[in-house]
């Protein structure tokens, strides 16, 4: 594959410097991926003999397990590095991880880091491809097209879909990955949730702010549901859990006066009882496991298309041709 | 013998005397003896040609951060003191938020004696407000005063305890010295790592509101007023804290108010890219923030354009942007700067910024010099206003290197900087 030729660039750091057809060729390449881990065989020789290394400054099951199911899937060689008991949590510093890791002429790094910017920083000073697997409240991007994807599979193109984000925006890259995906590909996005979560600022990026989750479905085709942090009633942005769940939480009661059929996605893990309850969460409304599996093919799409691989032969690459 | 130089036929701006003229400047052991035309000198004077550039009293800024002592890695005194000597400042007035703090005369005498030492500008140290810069008990003042130090702060903390704040400004009447401040409410500030608006928001990094500056500016002009103390108010950068700042003056508060040469030309949008050399506090705003600073410093509400050069170590600002410390660097860079995109973009004159970069800095410190008036220091300024120069931090005297001006094209050579009538730096 031609390392030169990516249809994304060198990295992906974020939706926001992402066009539409970049965003649409991702979605699409995902599309023949879906299929790879249907099989009673998941592996494709497409990324055979690429090395990727999964550093992540931050715990995460979800997104690593993730990651590594799509790496391995490709057939890539694949090193996973957390920070606890690493030399990075004996105060080495991103520079000299960076350094090391281009020590090592590794192909690809997946990077989940608590700094905003952090993913940018890395991609500036190596020349592997770097993919942000979270950085800070920054951007998720992976997460962003996966969540895309889902709505697609569902509501069909994203264009004119009215998609509320509900939740603590104001600290989520989930949020702003996909207010910045959903923006380009056409949607009306909103952001609803307590004001001290959900800045007024927002409006300056182009989306509608609620204030009150029962405005919200009343306007929205699709909610996107996001986990409330513990750590945020700590710092007082809200008074209690129970009282964010009385007010904000997505509750079936809430959703019977909604005029549509609503689509419900939470990007997980889930305070069930929070910000959602178990019975949206299980409901038929529900498209939060298809997300899940979305994920895997649209890991696999983002490598395949970082790799140099093409759009219009990811279905070639899959039956092990050349691309 | 006597030490005498004579700057031949520059034009000599000193708005403290009204000047501005083609003029000779006799200068003779350490001070200005004359300033005027074709002037008479012996055989013994040093002559400067100084046709085509710019003579003005020396520059004087009075908010610098020489990190001596505790942190040499990033400076030290004598470095500061040549780096400034190079930007064509004679005199910098030394931040107190240094390891261990310059809380005690003992200290204050060190950083006086390493600036004697230097040789290069005059470095005069400023005390801490509290002890240990740790906002609750007011700092042996009167001793560090008679150490050496000109005014007090706790720049970098921001005392937040407004009864602290009203015994410093009533202490310190006895002693003639202002009480510098740097307004921020850190409660509302305290997360922040850039402005709080658009960019913030996009990046995904917590910022800090103007109201945060606001709050603590008006705070300080009430205790001002209330006490007839006088308040510097330290890189003004916000719309509401300008026109709070003119209202103050024209009700006859004692206050004197900072521009910084970056929050009179970057926004919010040089943080773009996670640039952590465009990261300080406080932080760049927008540009309806900068169009009120500069309407400030042309009014005269902002008196004072001081740099607040805060270096940082390479490998510290080579982090996450939240990881960064914020500051930069400003000493050799300052005139270029104010040059090229404030005077030569009209929002001052030329006598204008030698009154707010010389004059009126040294008037609110009570520092020497800031005047050509004959019998005064002879720090002296000389400069080609038009030479043009590309900034490239790798040549900076400075130890560190942090500024988000590398690169840019800037107007405004310093050829020679004189201190005590002794050239300390020619370029």
């Amino acid at each position: 594959m031609n390392q030169t030729a990516s249809a994304l660039g060198k990295d992906l750091v974020g939706l926001e410097s992402l066009s539409r057809q970049q965003i649409l060729a991702i979605l699409d390449t995902a599309e023949p991926f879906k299929e790879i881990s249907e099989r009673r065989i998941k592996k494709v020789p497409v990324l055979r003999g690429k090395t990727i290394v999964n550093l992540f400054f931050e715990a995460s099951t979800r997104t690593r397990v993730s990651f590594e199911f799509a790496e391995k899937r490709l057939s890539a060689d694949t090193v996973n590095i957390a920070a606890a008991g690493s030399s990075v949590s004996k105060g080495e510093t991103l520079v000299d991880t960076a350094r090391n890791l281009e020590a090592m002429r590794i192909d690809m790094v997946v990077i989940r880091h608590g700094a905003s910017g952090a993913a940018r920083f890395l991609a500036d000073r190596i020349p592997s491809n770097v993919v942000n697997a979270g950085d800070g409240s920054h951007e998720h991007p992976t997460q962003g097209l996966l969540d895309m994807l889902t709505i697609r599979d569902h509501r069909g193109p994203i264009d004119g879909l009215k998609v509320c984000i509900v939740g603590d925006v104001l600290h989520s890259r989930v949020a702003r990955s996909n207010i910045f995906g959903l923006l380009k590909l056409g949607a009306e996005v909103a952001v609803c949730g307590p004001p001290t979560l959900v800045p007024r600022g927002f409006r300056d990026l182009g989306v509608e702010v609620f204030t009150r989750v029962e405005d919200a479905i009343q306007w929205a085709d699709v909610l996107n549901v996001l986990r409330l942090q513990l750590e945020r009633m700590e710092a007082g942005y809200v008074p209690s859990l129970r009282e964010y769940n009385r007010v904000w939480g997505v509750t079936n009661a809430r959703l019977e006066k909604a005029p549509k059929d609503i689509l419900i996605l939470h990007p997980g893990p889930m305070n069930r009882g929070v910000e959602i309850d178990s019975d949206v969460a299980d409901g038929p409304h529900a498209v939060i496991l298809n997300q899940v599996t979305n994920g895997v093919a649209v890991r696999m799409a983002v490598l395949y298309l970082l790799a140099g691989g093409q759009p219009e032969k990811a279905e070639a690459a899959k039956q092990g041709g050349d691309t | 013998m006597s030490a005498k130089t004579v700057l031949q036929g520059g034009r000599v701006i000193d708005p403290s005397q009204g000047l501005d003229g083609v003029h000779d400047v006799l200068l003779v052991d350490g001070v200005v003896a004359e300033v005027g035309t074709a002037l008479s000198v012996s055989e013994d004077a040093r002559r400067i040609d100084c046709s085509g550039l710019v003579v003005t009293p020396g520059l004087v800024d009075v908010h610098v951060h020489l990190r001596e002592p505790g942190g040499e890695h990033k400076e030290t005194i004598a470095s500061g003191a040549r780096a400034a000597a190079a930007g064509g400042f004679t005199s910098i007035c030394a931040m107190p938020n240094t390891d261990p703090a310059i809380d005690d005369p003992a200290t204050v005498g060190y950083v006086v004696a390493q600036g004697r030492l230097a040789g290069a500008a005059r470095v005069y140290p400023v005390g801490c407000i509290s002890k240990e810069r740790k906002g609750e008990r007011l700092a042996l003042i009167g001793e560090m005063v008679e150490a050496g130090a000109v005014a007090i702060t706790d720049d970098g903390s921001p005392v937040m305890d407004s009864g602290l704040m009203r015994l410093a400004l009533l202490y310190a009447q006895s002693f003639g010295i202002p009480v510098a401040d740097h307004p921020e409410d850190l409660t509302l500030s305290g997360r922040g790592h850039m402005n709080a608006g658009l960019v913030s928001t996009r990046l995904g990094l917590p910022g800090k509101p103007n109201a945060a500056e606001d709050i603590h500016i008006v705070r300080d002009l009430l205790l001002a007023e209330l006490t007839g103390g006088h308040i510097h108010l330290q890189h003004i950068s916000t719309r509401f804290g300008v026109e709070s700042i003119r209202q103050a003056k024209a009700r006859g508060v004692h206050v004197t108010a900072e521009a910084s040469p970056h929050h009179l030309v970057l926004t919010e949008r040089a943080v773009e890219g996670y640039r952590t050399e465009a990261k300080m506090n406080p932080p760049l705003r927008t540009e309806e923030d900068v169009a009120a600073v500069r309407a400030g410093l042309a009014d005269g509400t902002l008196d004072t354009i001081a740099t607040d050069h805060a270096p940082h170590h390479y490998d510290e600002k080579e982090a996450a942007f939240a990881d960064a410390p914020n500051g930069i660097v400003g000493l050799e860079t300052a005139l270029g700067v104010v040059l090229t995109r404030v005077v030569g973009e009209g929002v001052i004159d030329l006598p204008t910024m030698v009154e707010r970069m010389s004059c009126q800095p040294a008037r609110a410190f009570g520092l020497p010099g800031g005047t050509l008036a004959a019998g005064s220091v002879a720090d002296v300024t000389v400069f080609d206003p038009e030479a043009v120069w590309t900034v490239d931090p790798a040549r900076f005297r400075s130890k560190s290197h942090n500024t988000p001006f590398g690169g840019w094209q800037l107007k405004g050579v310093v050829r020679y900087t004189l201190v005590g009538g002794r050239s300390v730096f020619e370029g």
